[in-house]
Formats: C-alpha cells, sequence, structure tokens
C-alpha cells in the first residue's frame, strides 16, 4: 500500500436542485494510475472541476499530501491549485491558440522562473540568462514528447492528435505531482489511441507522477490503468482492478442495461 | 416630501428619454453585440427633423413625432446596411470603430450643413403647467412620459407577440440555428436596427418640446447615458433598459436636488460601477458561465 | 546572447537615425513649429497608444479610460512644475504622476477587471469620467478652467527619447514571461489559471503598467502644450487613443506607430479643409474599417530578428 496524495471525503455539489455529485470519496496515491469511467452525465468532469478549484464544492474536504503535511485544498483558486501541484487537461481541447507551441509550454513554467520586474523591463544579463533556462527546458520537454519540430507554429495550426498531446506537454510543465486527463482519446483514431496509451505509460514512469484518467475508450482505460472508479448518477458505483470492474455485475448493469 | 415628489416627477420625465434611447441600444447589443455609438446621433438626427417639418412644413406634433419616427427608422437601416453590415463577421472592436466614425460623420455632416448653432425647437405644443397638491406638472412632461409609455408598451408587444419580434429574439439567442430555422438574419438585424432608432427619434422630438434647444452634438451625452442605462439595466434585455433608464434620470435629478449637480455625472458613474460589481451582467442580464 | 545584442543594436542605430533625421531638418528649417507640434502630437499618441494596446491587445482587456490616467500626468505636471519650474521638477512631477496613476489602476482595477468585455469598458470608461469629475472640481486643478502657463520643460527631444524609452519598456515586458503569462489569459483565461496563472494578477499587471505609460503621456502634453483642462481628458479622449490601437492592430505595437503617424499627418493635412475636416477624417475612419477589418497591419510585428533568421533559412536552402 502506496502512500496517499490526494484524498476527497464525501464531496458533494449541487447546482440548484441538481445533485451533481453525491457524496463521493477517492483517494488517489503517489505514482499511481486511476481510471475514472462512467456514462455520459455521471458527473467525471464535474468531479475534475471540483478537485481543481474550477467550481467550489457544496461540501466535503479535499486534501493534498506534500512532504510538509497535509493541505486542504478547498476554497483554494485554480491557480492556487495548479501551483500546489494539480494540473489538468481539457475534454475540449483548451491551448493559447495563437500563441506558438514552445510559449505554450514556457506559459505552464511561469511560476517556476523569477528575474524580476526591472530585469525583464532593462532587459539586464539576468534576463536573458532566466529565458534561456526557461526556453531550454521547454525545448527538452518538447523534445521528448516528439514536438520539437512544431515548435514555433501556432498551436492552433496542430493537428488534433498532437494538439491533445501538446496539452499534456503542457499541463507537464508545471511540474505536477498529480495529472488529471479529461478525456484524453476522445475523437482520436485507433493508432493515434494506441500512441497515447504508451504516451501516458511513459509519462508516469518517466515523471513519477500520479495519473487520473477520464476515458470512455475501454480498451485505453483497461490497458493501462491500475485501478478504477466508477461513478454513476453523481454517486460512486464501484472501485477495483480493471479485471474487478469488468466483472462486477452493478456496472455490468449501468453500462448494458437491465437485460444484460 | 413636495420636494421629493417634484424631483421625482422631473425624474421620470428626463427618465423616459434616458429609457427610450437605451432601448435602442440595448436591442441592437442584443442582436448583433455592437454598441451602436451612432445611436445617440441617430435621436439628435430626430430633433433636426422635427425642428424641420415644424418649421417648414407647419407639421402638428403627432405628425412632427410620426415622420421623425419613419425617417430615423429608415435612416438606422441605411447606416446599418452601409456601414456595418460589411463587418458582420470582424472582429467586435473593428465594428465599435465604424460605429464611432459613423457619429463623427453624422454630427460633423450636421455641423457642417447647420452650423454648430443651438437653435430654438419650435413650440407647438403650448406649455401649461397644472397645480397638483403643490407639486408642478407641465403637459409637455405628461407628454413624455405618456409617450415613452405607448412606445415601450407597444415594443413589448412587437418583440413579444409579432413573428419579426419572434425572429429578433432568437437572432439573440443563437444567430446561425436562427438561419437554420428559416430566419432572414439581414431582415431580422434591418428590423431591429429600424425600431431601435424609431424609438430614438421619438425621444428627438420629445427632447426638443422639453428643453426647447436642439444642436447637433446635443446626442453625444445622452447617447453615453443611455448606453450606461442600458448597461445597467443588463445589456440585451428591454424591461431592463426602461429601468435603467428610469434609473438614472431619478438618479440624475435627485443628486441635482441635493446640491451637487457637479458630481452629477460621477455619481451615476460610481453607481453604474458598485451594480455591475453586485451583478456582473447589470439587472436584469443573464450571467452565463462558460463550460468547463 | 550574442545574436540578441546584434538586434539590441540594430534597434538603437534605427532610433538614433530618427533622432538625427529630425534633428537634420530642425536645422535645417524644413520643420517649422507647426510640424514640430505634429511630431510631437505623435510621440505623445504613440506612448499612450502603445500602453493601451498593451491593455487591449496583449491582455485582451477592453479599457475605455485611458485618458483618465493621462489626465493624473498632465495633472501631475501642470501643479508641481508651477513650483519647481526647472527640468528635475518636471521628471520629479513625471515620476509622481506615474505612481497616482498605477495607485488609481489599482484602485479602479481590483474590482472591475473581473467583468468581461464591454462591461469592463463601460466599467473603466466611467472610472475615468469619475477622475475627470474630480479634477473639474478640485482647487488644487483650478477646475473647468484648468491650468494656464505650465513652464515648457520639454522639447520635440525629450518626446522623442520618452517615446523610444516607454515603447522598448513596454516590447520588453510583452517578450518575457510577463508578457507571456497575460498573453495566455487572454487566449483562454480558465486553461491559464489551470496552469498556476492567476488571471487577476496578469490583468492588473498590465493594467497598471499601461496607466502608468498614459501618465507619461500626459505629463509630456502638460508641458510641452502648457495649457491643460478637464475637458481634454473627456470620453472622446480615449477613444482617440482607442481609435490609433484598433486602426494600426490590435497586438500590433508597429501598427500603434503606424496609425499614429498616419493619423497625425492626416489631421496636420486636413487642417486647411476647415470644417470639411472632420468630415473627411470620420469617412477615412470607417472606410479604413471596412476595408481593413483588423487594422492597418492585423498583429504583424516589425522584428530584426525575424529578418534574420529569414535570410538564414534561405541561405540554408540555396546551399
Amino acid at each position: 500500500m502506496s502512500s496517499p496524495l490526494l484524498t476527497a471525503q464525501q464531496i458533494v455539489k449541487n447546482f440548484g436542485g441538481l445533485t451533481a455529485v453525491a457524496n463521493v470519496s477517492v483517494h488517489f496515491d503517489q505514482n499511481e494510475l486511476i481510471g475514472l469511467i462512467g456514462p455520459n452525465g455521471a458527473g467525471k468532469t464535474t468531479l475534475f472541476n471540483l478537485l481543481t478549484g474550477v467550481t467550489p464544492v457544496t461540501s466535503g474536504a479535499i486534501s493534498l499530501y506534500t512532504d510538509q503535511g497535509v493541505q486542504s485544498l478547498n476554497g483554494k483558486r485554480p491557480a492556487e491549485i495548479a501551483q500546489a501541484g494539480l494540473s489538468r487537461t481539457f475534454q475540449n481541447i483548451r491551448l493559447f491558440k495563437e500563441l506558438s507551441v514552445l510559449d505554450n509550454v514556457r506559459i505552464a513554467m511561469t511560476n517556476h522562473y523569477q528575474e524580476g520586474f526591472l530585469a525583464s523591463i532593462f532587459r539586464v544579463p539576468k534576463f536573458y540568462r532566466t529565458e534561456a533556462d526557461m526556453t531550454l527546458a521547454a525545448q527538452k520537454l518538447l523534445a521528448i514528447f516528439d514536438l520539437t519540430s512544431v515548435a514555433d507554429q501556432p498551436a492552433k495550426n496542430l493537428p488534433y492528435g498532437i494538439q491533445r498531446r501538446l496539452e499534456i506537454v503542457r499541463a507537464l510543465a508545471t511540474k505536477p505531482k498529480l495529472l488529471f486527463l479529461d478525456e484524453p482519446a476522445a475523437g482520436m483514431n485507433p493508432e493515434e489511441t494506441a500512441d497515447l496509451t504508451r504516451l501516458i505509460r511513459q509519462v508516469q514512469h518517466d515523471f513519477h507522477i500520479t495519473i487520473v484518467l477520464i476515458e470512455h475508450d475501454m480498451s485505453l482505460v483497461m490497458n493501462v490503468v491500475e485501478r478504477l472508479y466508477v461513478l454513476e448518477h453523481g454517486a460512486l458505483l464501484a472501485e477495483g482492478t480493471p479485471n474487478e470492474i469488468q466483472h462486477n455485475p452493478a456496472v455490468i448493469k449501468a453500462y448494458l442495461g437491465d437485460e444484460a | 416630501m413636495q420636494t421629493f415628489g417634484q424631483q421625482l416627477i422631473n425624474g421620470l420625465s428626463l427618465g423616459s428619454i434616458y429609457a427610450l434611447l437605451a432601448l435602442g441600444y440595448t436591442m441592437v447589443y442584443g442582436i448583433i453585440k455592437l454598441i451602436n455609438f451612432a445611436h445617440g446621433d441617430i435621436y439628435m438626427l430626430g430633433a433636426f427633423w422635427g425642428y424641420y417639418v415644424i418649421n417648414q412644413l407647419h407639421f402638428n406634433f403627432i405628425w412632427a413625432m410620426l415622420s421623425a419616427i419613419v425617417f430615423c427608422a429608415i435612416l438606422g437601416v441605411i447606416i446599418e446596411y452601409f456601414a456595418y453590415r460589411p463587418l458582420r463577421h470582424s472582429p467586435r472592436i473593428t465594428a465599435l470603430i465604424t460605429a464611432i466614425g459613423v457619429s463623427f460623420l453624422l454630427e460633423n455632416g450636421m455641423t457642417y450643413l447647420f452650423t454648430a448653432n443651438t437653435r430654438s425647437f419650435p413650440q407647438v405644443i403650448k406649455t401649461v403647467t397644472y397645480h397638483l397638491g403643490g407639486l408642478r406638472i407641465s403637459n409637455i412632461q405628461l407628454l413624455i412620459l405618456g409617450t415613452a409609455c405607448l412606445l415601450m408598451l407597444l415594443l413589448e408587444l412587437i418583440i413579444k407577440r409579432t413573428k419579426m419580434g419572434r425572429a429578433m429574439r432568437a437572432v439573440s439567442v443563437d444567430p446561425e440555428a436562427a438561419q437554420l430555422v428559416g430566419i432572414n438574419l439581414n431582415h431580422t438585424i434591418s428590423f431591429t436596427f429600424a425600431l431601435g432608432s424609431a424609438m430614438a427619434g421619438a425621444a428627438g422630438v420629445l427632447i426638443g418640446l422639453y428643453y426647447n434647444s436642439i444642436d447637433p452634438l446635443m446626442g453625444m451625452t445622452p447617447g453615453i447615458k443611455a448606453f450606461v442605462a442600458a448597461v445597467i439595466g443588463g445589456i440585451g434585455s428591454v424591461p431592463g433598459a426602461s429601468v435603467g433608464g428610469f434609473l438614472i434620470g431619478l438618479l440624475e435629478t435627485g443628486v441635482q436636488a441635493i446640491g451637487l449637480s457637479a458630481y452629477k455625472d460621477a455619481v451615476v458613474y460610481f453607481v453604474l460601477i458598485v451594480i455591475l460589481l453586485v451583478l456582473p451582467a447589470g439587472i436584469f442580464g443573464k450571467k452565463t458561465k462558460e463550460k468547463v | 546572447m550574442k545574436a540578441n545584442f546584434k538586434y539590441n543594436i540594430f534597434w538603437l542605430a534605427v532610433m538614433i537615425i530618427g533622432f538625427v533625421a529630425i534633428d537634420a531638418c530642425e536645422f535645417l528649417g524644413i520643420i517649422n513649429a507647426f510640424i514640430e507640434n505634429m511630431l510631437v502630437t505623435i510621440g505623445i499618441n504613440i506612448i499612450l497608444a502603445t500602453g493601451l494596446n498593451l491593455i487591449i491587445g496583449f491582455s485582451g482587456q477592453f479599457s475605455l479610460g485611458h485618458a483618465g490616467f493621462m489626465a493624473i500626468g498632465a495633472y501631475a505636471t501642470g501643479i508641481m512644475t508651477q513650483t519647481i519650474a526647472t527640468p528635475l521638477g518636471f521628471y520629479l512631477s513625471m515620476v509622481v504622476g506615474i505612481v497616482i496613476a498605477m495607485i488609481a489602476a489599482l484602485i479602479v482595477g481590483i474590482p472591475t477587471l473581473r467583468l468581461r468585455g464591454d462591461y469592463l469598458a463601460i466599467a473603466t470608461m466611467g472610472a475615468a469620467e469619475i477622475i475627470r469629475i474630480l479634477i473639474n472640481n478640485l482647487k488644487i486643478t483650478n477646475g473647468a478652467a484648468g491650468l494656464f502657463n505650465i513652464p515648457p520643460l520639454v522639447t520635440w527631444a525629450t518626446v522623442y527619447v520618452l517615446m523610444c524609452l516607454t515603447t522598448i519598456v513596454t516590447v520588453n515586458f510583452i517578450h518575457s514571461r510577463n508578457g507571456r503569462a497575460i498573453m495566455s489569459v487572454r487566449e483562454d483565461e480558465i486553461a491559464a489559471e489551470a496552469m498556476g496563472i492567476n488571471p487577476t494578477r496578469w490583468k492588473l499587471a498590465a493594467f497598471v503598467f499601461g496607466a502608468g505609460t498614459a501618465a507619461i503621456g500626459g505629463s509630456l502634453h502638460a508641458a510641452y502644450i502648457q495649457t491643460i483642462a478637464p475637458g481634454d481628458f473627456n470620453i472622446m479622449a480615449s477613444i482617440a487613443i482607442l481609435i490609433i490601437v484598433v486602426l494600426g492592430g490590435v497586438g500590433s505595437i508597429t501598427g500603434t506607430f503606424v496609425a499614429a503617424i498616419v493619423l497625425g499627418a492626416l489631421d496636420t493635412i486636413l487642417q486647411n479643409f476647415g470644417t470639411l475636416r472632420m468630415i473627411i477624417y470620420s469617412l477615412a475612419l470607417i472606410l479604413i474599417m471596412i476595408f481593413k477589418p483588423s487594422g492597418l497591419l492585423g498583429n504583424w510585428e516589425l522584428s530584426f530578428k525575424r529578418l534574420g533568421t529569414h535570410q538564414r533559412k534561405e541561405q540554408s536552402i540555396h546551399e
């Protein structure tokens, strides 16, 4: 049993009279690859939004375990949560479209460099040094994911699959401890999905981070994840290894209906 | 109490002018998301039209008003056709600058043709002041309030009950989807400009009667105030524009009444900012949240 | 590093050549008081519009209140140089103006920058009007009459040097970690936030920076024109700066330069047309917008660095 990284205890989210997430408790451990599945409208993305602070929880506790101890993420702004080490991608790709691929990655590194305001506007040598460091780090990251050749292109010009990949690279540039991937294989062909599967494994292996993945593509999910949570109607339906989930009668019923 | 009542009457009269103008802003914004900067100048042209037909053609008030409404409606459609339609798919800030250009053109064109001098508006209706329990209220004030309320009611009926009104509402929600169900986008937008400009034309004749003076730059400040009124009410919302207009009219007269007339506009803007901070989309505006 | 140095030398050379050219024309008597006035106005407009372009084009926040911050700079200089009528006094007053304008921008920006699009525009316009109305009613600013006989502590050369300085500083700001963070908020606020970028903080940074440069423009205006009144800083003044930004191309500093020069020259040429002047001006504005909807230069930027790399690429193709 590895040590926990992020726990959410009995979180609830109400939109008006509608309960989108009902009393869900999850825990993500260090260096784990977890899947989050469920039918459309089950509240998967809402759960991501709650954990990353995009929407505040109605009740419940979210805690991050760091070297300095346990830190509550309740009521924190998304930017603070990102700085604490949670990063994400989006279901409908949200790149900085007009900016170059290199800039997309460098922007994600903003908080890791500090050249000072005056240094930047008066271009003292320290500015050039910081800038060079930052660019080098970004280029290294791009090289790992085979994006060097498009580094100067505006992000909007990239093909769909590459945009998804860039979004993952950008999220990694924030040096996260935990990475949320929201349907990374959506709209991809089988070949691209196979690439993505390799990519996700590689990220977890090379960067030693925890990855949580929302995905509808069962071949991808069952292939890469170590543990799964199944959501239905905003509530937790099941938890277990891919094998356990595949044989769980409640999950089969939720996915295939009563006849199954 | 008496002064309060008196200020209420004055505020409502001024407010109904702002409300009529604000309706034009809000309808145009609702449908093509453009701050029609030239709207205040349409109101100026309405006043000049009234001045001309009363003086030269000896129209009575009703005919002057109706002809000004028609004239301004046509003008609004023409301006939209030449200046805004080519920019429908351009950045919104470009359309805004074009609207500012149109405003400059109308103001300076009129200055060129009629000089910048102030003219006194012919008083086709003899002012009669009624005394009601210590309150003074003129027939002109009643006329302004009455006409404004009538026009607003009419507008509400057009928007809610007619086919064109339904098309307007459809386009303001989703232009593409509206086109898919067979709504003619160009006609609907032209109609919106016609309606909005008609209201401004009516307001122009009314203000001429009320203040008795007109000049080519008279549309500038009320135009901006009316836009502020539309924003306070929630831009895009028709009842919001009326409420915002009356609110600003009352606020202005109220601040003047307590002896702070030098700070009249500052108070209006301050209230604007405070309202926006509490209700970022105005009083009747819908707050939209981006889906993640 | 060495390459950067080379491009910086290029730019420095361009600036020196510009200065020498104007100086030579002054010496040869080609530039009379009228043309000098035009050049100074262009210079001040460039300072003002560059700052506004940072706010509108790069941070994506629609501000309609630039003249309010300009007024603060102008009045700081107008008031202070009447007691300290020395060049030092002028620069001191400019610094005071910048600081006050930045504080005012913080006070205005912290609450209003949460608003979006046109709501922000209208709120900033309101804030600028409040500043103007305060100036209109204060004793120290001499109310609606304004200030006269401000000591002439500014020459065209001062304006030129300050124009270069503010442009360099603004462009450096844009092409740095700061500028990229600001642009990311413009591109996608939600994504920027998920990358740890605090949108309010960076929007505010651009807004306050822009307000500071507006104050510089205001100081120069006051000391060069020598007369200021609250009416000089009304909504129409803010709109005039906005027109330069949009006409040049939102997001292009080069475009801002071109638009300021074109409009300045147009204004001077049209002086002879009397009342027709504004009619021609407004028609030109409408036509340019219809035929060039993204401004004269779009978001194109003159860059020696790009020219350099372009040439190198071509060479490698030929080799």
